[in-house]
């Protein structure tokens, strides 16, 4: 029998901690509803230190387009996906 | 202590004049340096250069900064060699003359791509890796033709113009993040970049310069060294003129 318990990747716990760190909010606040310019404090400013947190944290340099792209939590994990980060 | 010992700083359009200049004087003062530029064999001797006068050894970068393919591939070298930024020099740039009705488009596109889109593009870059230490500074290579303008430079003088502006909104936004951004506007200085003007304009060109004499490359990266470090902790946005009071 498979281990029935839930258990959270690597991948996801740096991106939470990315997420907070860049957003500069708990680890507990980052989840799936997460969105650019709705979720208070993820503006333009915001974003871009969200980008320069996730570069560092899974140590890849997101392209341009990649970063525009990059509107949401899960569609961060999406575009990560591309650069082999498993989840 | 030097004044930008062991910090890393990125210089575009290292392998002559300004840039050239800007990056043996920051390798006098203990910089650790990557330089940029298209030519590799200019690359090498600025190194070298570096190198022979007990500076450290620079990572060289060949690219043409108007290229996508190019400029991404530098981004990679660039963010493989280091993760730590403190300064970034964007003094890649063309210069072509052409009078109002002889402006080609394929030249506005080429002088604005060198000039303005690839300088903002790498200005961008380097943000993101600035913005993890949360400190930095970016100066851009403007010229008293974006604040003046002048006969035959419409292309030149926008690209230039648009340097200040970039310069100016990217202090307003990344002061926040304890990064500074300012430029330089060189006046006349005597690099290859004038070689071509005709020795009458010349002569009408020293009479317009306060101080009657044509700046060295060396005296701009003077300014450029002091603007990237931390002995100008509090100047962001501004543009420093170094042109021996043409532009009063």
């Amino acid at each position: 029998m498979p281990d029935a318990k839930l258990t959270v990747s690597e991948g996801e716990v740096k991106l939470r901690r990315a997420f907070a760190n860049g957003l500069k909010i708990s680890e507990e606040s980052v989840n799936e509803t997460l969105q650019y310019a709705s979720t208070p404090g993820w503006d333009s400013v915001a974003h871009m230190a969200l980008i320069a947190s996730l570069d560092s944290t899974f140590e890849i340099m997101l392209d341009t387009d990649d970063v525009l792209d990059l509107f949401s939590y899960p569609k961060a994990r999406e575009i990560l996906r591309k650069y082999g980060v498993q989840f | 202590m030097k004044l930008l010992q062991d910090r890393v700083g990125w210089i575009t359009g290292a392998s002559r004049g300004i840039g050239k200049a800007t990056a043996l004087e920051a390798g006098r003062h203990g910089a650790r340096l990557i330089l940029l530029a298209r030519s590799r064999e200019g690359l090498e001797e600025t190194a070298l250069e570096i190198e022979n006068e007990g500076g450290v050894r620079p990572q060289i970068i060949v690219c043409d900064v108007a290229e996508e393919s190019s400029l991404r591939a530098a981004f990679g070298a660039v963010h493989n060699y280091t993760k730590q930024l403190d300064f970034l020099v964007n003094n890649a740039g063309i210069l072509r003359d052409a009078v109002i009705g002889m402006i080609s488009t394929k030249q506005i596109a080429e002088v604005l791509q060198t000039n303005l889109i690839s300088l903002i593009q790498i200005m961008q870059f380097a943000a993101r890796i600035m913005m993890g230490a949360k400190s930095g500074s970016i100066v851009n290579v403007a010229s008293i033709i974006g604040r003046s303008g002048n006969e035959g430079q419409v292309v030149y003088g926008a690209s230039k113009a648009g340097v200040i502006g970039a310069t100016k909104s990217a202090a307003r936004e990344l002061a926040p993040q304890g990064i500074r951004v300012n430029a330089v506007a060189p006046g006349v200085i005597a690099t290859s970049m004038i070689a071509n003007i005709p020795e009458a304009k010349m002569l009408e060109l020293l009479r317009t310069i306060k101080m009657g004499r044509l700046g060295q490359a060396q005296e701009v990266a003077k300014v450029i060294c002091l603007l990237a470090s931390d002995y100008t902790s509090y100047v962001t946005g501004q543009v420093v003129g170094v042109d021996g009071g043409m532009w009063l």
